[in-house]
């Protein structure tokens, strides 16, 4: 008898207009021990699954078939049981550490009452065995910290709490639903490595739920593949990563960026299964030439000289200089070559995003030199002058979800550009203007009159790069364009930015956490660290011989798909 | 037909639909705005035509009291007009200058909220404390003060037309801080969304991004304020009509009407202040009523799943 044994689960959420079908015929198993992955795209129904498990499932949902038994207790739809296992025989992690906790009490008193709603103990002997379980999950001074409150914690530190709240009163099944996703790199290898430690230590059985890859690669041993509320594929992580089968296996594996070599176009598999590596766009357009013949000569495109930002306490009392301020860049230098894609990578807060806003007139320096060509984008009073750059500097953002106007047409969000550079645009000309730059981003023509709610999180961003593309830019500034995104998405995106960069001459600064993506994009690289420049070398180097320890850590941190395969 | 499933398949057709307060409010606020829209048509007189007024019908009660008249279904008032019928041109006043003034409030208001939201710096902290100050004025004071000022400034020949003009900025004044609050607080939200930064690094002006951009996305919390607001508005001129400080007696509001009646309240002729009394509650309350269900319609926390 297995230890945890999920049979034929389906559930379905019933809305006005449809029915919803989350997860159907789900089965799995898990032993103790045993590390289970499971892993898909978004909306693949990886969470609703978990929050089955604890009966959790937010309404309209509902089990409406199969069974879930934890050593042969059967928990499908029976509150009651298991209110008493919540907690207490499963533990759960969220995504979020910011959020999971309760900001109103220390971390004393969140642990104490969990322990004490599950085990009869004394408020001395309570406090005791959360000291304990605080040095467990490698909290140090745990006696003093122990009375602080969450916030007073770094993110890592406090998925770490959660970690020790989860396992507080020795549950048998540990459950994480993406454990690591808000958190750095180096903080993620260290979560990943405490849950390795814990499940063999008191033997668990632990379900990670995750859309990682290299997550799965490093830790788990067995690992089911979901589509569509349908586990496709599911074995040992080995043969499934090694081997896929199924065509979604396949499909997610190809599409992971390698971390040991540079490829030139990631492989896409179609809906066929066959592979393709094509140089899809065809985008000799019109358009293209109305931009004029462009030649990349190696010159500087841009110089960003000794560049500072603190940001100041908004008070109205401004004091230049003092200690309190936080410096988000600190004497940040480097130059950007014509045709070249300069990655910029570092963890939460080194700036990264900082040097884009700056670039872009967004957010002001606070000294340093910013060069476009020979111009200084910025004049003695420190106003961006715009008429430099003439929307040639542009920008594709982050989140596909707020960076279009849920209020505009595709095609008026297109429009919006290219009438503003060029006022004398015929009806005619704009039209076929917007039909060139759809056409380039591989979406259909039929898609302008639509709105951006319908469309998925990689279609807006190519919406994204066609409005980005409609000024004629020479330089596009990529802020993380491709971490909302699922990873094969992912790879349909960085090859789109690719061609368009062969094709149209671009300058590109990426912008980038991850370091296998930098490393796919890049010819030369910045790492960045708490708003200094680390290290500045060209890709390959830097990946083989990183000279700075910081670039050293990271590169050893970074979660390697190749190292089971 | 065809429109009906449409409006029906949309989320707050759905939910209008499934309310009964809604659809029976917004079918009474709909029956009030008709008739006093096509009063001429709809209302048995015209009382405003001295030809049409009989001072032989005055104080005639209600058509089920002792004494009633056909004619007169709700009675008439000490000059002898059909209460019912200056009721319905009385209610047209009284919606014109709550539509009016709400209009301006909001002009106003939206103005001021997205430019200081937007701006931000000294200008939006000279804009919110006006607000504060507005607000610490109750709006009685201040329309009787705007009301005030205007007699010193218009002369007296003059004033009657231009009472109504009056009466609409007096209320607007007093109404535009909620507007400016809403609007500045949403605007602080959507400001900071990539698509705005994206406009901006396209090159796209300030006041273009405010109101192309921004403000279409604000506009839900303003529609439920406005809506509110506009049954606010249509009190404070009835209080204001009851003060003697609003519309001249020859063209009367639902306020005037209530103003005249008190006089003979206790002398027994009721009917002449009930009824509109009665009419502007129910109106009121109507507009109120499907204001709260758009608030609760609009805001996607409160919705059911």
């Amino acid at each position: 008898m297995s230890f945890l044994k999920i049979q034929n689960l389906d559930i379905s959420y019933k809305t006005r207009k449809e029915t919803i079908i989350a997860s159907q015929n789900v089965s799995f198993t898990l032993e103790k021990g045993e590390i289970l992955g499971v892993v898909g795209e978004s909306g693949s129904g990886k969470s609703t699954i978990a929050n089955a498990i604890i009966n959790q499932i937010d309404p309209p949902g509902e089990i409406t078939q199969g069974s879930i038994q934890l050593e042969d207790a059967e928990l499908c739809n029976n509150e009651k049981l298991i209110q008493t296992f919540r907690g207490k025989k499963i533990g759960f992690i969220f995504q979020d550490p910011q959020t999971s906790l309760n900001p109103l009490f220390t971390i004393k008193e969140q642990l104490v009452e969990t322990i004490q709603t599950h085990l009869k103990l004394s408020d001395h002997e309570a406090t005791k065995r959360a000291i304990q379980l605080l040095k467990e999950v490698g909290i140090y001074d745990a006696e003093k910290r122990i009375n602080n409150y969450p916030h007073q914690f770094s993110g890592g530190m406090r998925q770490r709490v959660v970690i020790a709240l989860s396992i507080c009163c020795e549950p048998d099944l540990l459950i994480a639903d993406e454990p690591t996703t808000a958190l750095d790199v180096s903080i993620q290898a260290q979560i990943l490595k405490l849950i390795k430690e814990l499940t063999i230590k008191r033997n668990l059985a632990v379900i990670i739920i995750t859309h990682d890859m290299g997550v799965i690669s490093e830790i788990t041993n067995k690992v089911a593949i979901m589509r569509y509320g349908v586990i496709v594929e599911q074995g040992l992580t080995k043969d499934v990563l090694s081997n896929p089968q199924s065509l979604e296996g396949k499909s997610l594996i190809i599409s992971v960026p390698p971390t040991n070599k540079k490829i030139d176009r990631f492989t896409l598999i179609s809906p066929e299964g066959k592979e393709i590596t094509l140089n899809s766009a065809n985008i000799t357009k019109n358009i293209i030439k109305t931009w004029g013949i462009r030649e990349t000569n190696n010159k500087k495109i841009l110089n960003f000289e000794n560049v500072s930002k603190a940001f100041d306490d908004g008070s109205l009392l401004k004091k230049q200089d003092s200690k309190d301020m936080v410096k988000a860049l600190n004497d940040v230098s480097f130059d950007l070559i014509e045709g070249e894609t300069l990655g910029l990578v570092g963890e939460s807060g080194s700036g990264k995003s900082t040097v884009a806003k700056i670039i872009t007139g967004l957010i002001k320096p606070t000294s340093g030199k910013i060069s476009y060509y020979s111009n200084q984008l910025y004049n003695d009073r420190k106003v961006y002058q715009p008429q430099y750059s003439r929307g040639q500097i542009q920008m594709i953002f982050q989140d596909p979800y707020s960076s279009l106007n849920p209020r505009f047409k595709v095609k008026d969000i297109i429009a919006e550009p290219l009438k503003f550079y060029q006022k004398d645009l015929s009806q005619q000309d704009l039209l076929s203007n917007i039909y060139d730059l759809i056409d380039i981003v591989g979406m259909s023509r039929q898609s302008l009159d639509r709105y951006p709610h319908e469309f998925s999180g990689g279609q807006r961003q190519r919406i994204s790069i066609a409005r980005a593309l409609a000024t004629r830019p020479r330089l596009l500034i990529c802020d993380e364009p491709t971490s909302a995104l699922d990873v094969s998405i992912q790879a349909q995106i960085l090859n789109l930015l690719k061609d368009i960069q062969d094709e149209l001459h671009l300058t590109m600064l990426f912008i980038s956490h991850d370091l296998p993506v930098i490393r796919q994009m890049c010819n030369r690289i910045v790492v960045l660290k708490d708003g200094i420049v680390c290290e500045i070398n060209d890709s390959e180097s830097l990946f083989n011989q990183p000279q700075h320890s910081y670039t050293k850590k990271l590169i050893d941190l970074m979660p390697k798909i190749e190292s089971l395969v | 037909m065809k429109i009906y499933q449409k409006l029906y398949d949309t989320d707050i057709g759905y939910s209008f639909f499934n309310s009964k307060v809604a659809i029976i409010s917004f079918i009474i606020f709909l029956l009030i705005a008709f008739c006093s829209f096509f009063a001429e048509f709809v209302s048995p007189y015209d009382p405003f035509d001295p030809l049409n007024i009989s001072l032989m019908d005055a104080f005639i009660p209600p058509i089920w009291s002792e004494g009633g008249d056909v004619k007169f279904i709700l009675g008439t008032d000490q000059q002898g007009r059909d209460m019912l019928s200056t009721i319905i041109y009385g209610s047209r006043i009284s919606l014109i200058v709550g539509f009016a003034s709400i209009i301006f409030a909001m002009l106003l208001g939206i103005f001021l909220g997205v430019t200081s939201g937007y701006l931000g710096g000294k200008y939006e902290i000279i804009v919110m404390r006006l607000t504060d100050v507005q607000l610490t004025i109750p709006s009685i004071l201040m329309a009787l003060l705007v009301d005030g000022i205007a007699r010193a400034i218009i002369s007296k020949s003059m004033h009657d037309e231009m009472a109504i003009y009056v009466l609409i900025f007096a209320i607007g004044i007093s109404e535009w801080p909620q507007f400016a609050r809403v609007t500045r607080a949403s605007t602080l939200v959507e400001k900071n969304k990539e698509y705005v930064a994206a406009s901006k690094i396209i090159g796209l002006s300030g006041i273009y991004i405010m109101f192309k951009h921004i403000l279409p996305n604000i506009l839900r919390p303003v529609l439920v304020i406005a809506t509110i607001g506009l049954a606010l508005a249509i009190i404070a001129e009835s209080t204001l009509s009851f003060l003697g400080v609003g519309v001249p007696p020859t063209t009367p509001s639902l306020g005037t009407l209530i103003r005249f009646g008190n006089n003979f309240l206790f002398s027994g002729e009721w009917w002449i202040t009930f009824f509109p009394a009665i009419f502007l509650v129910v109106l009121a309350l109507s507009i109120n009523l499907l204001g709260d269900w758009m608030r609760d319609a609009l805001n996607p926390k409160l919705k059911k799943r």
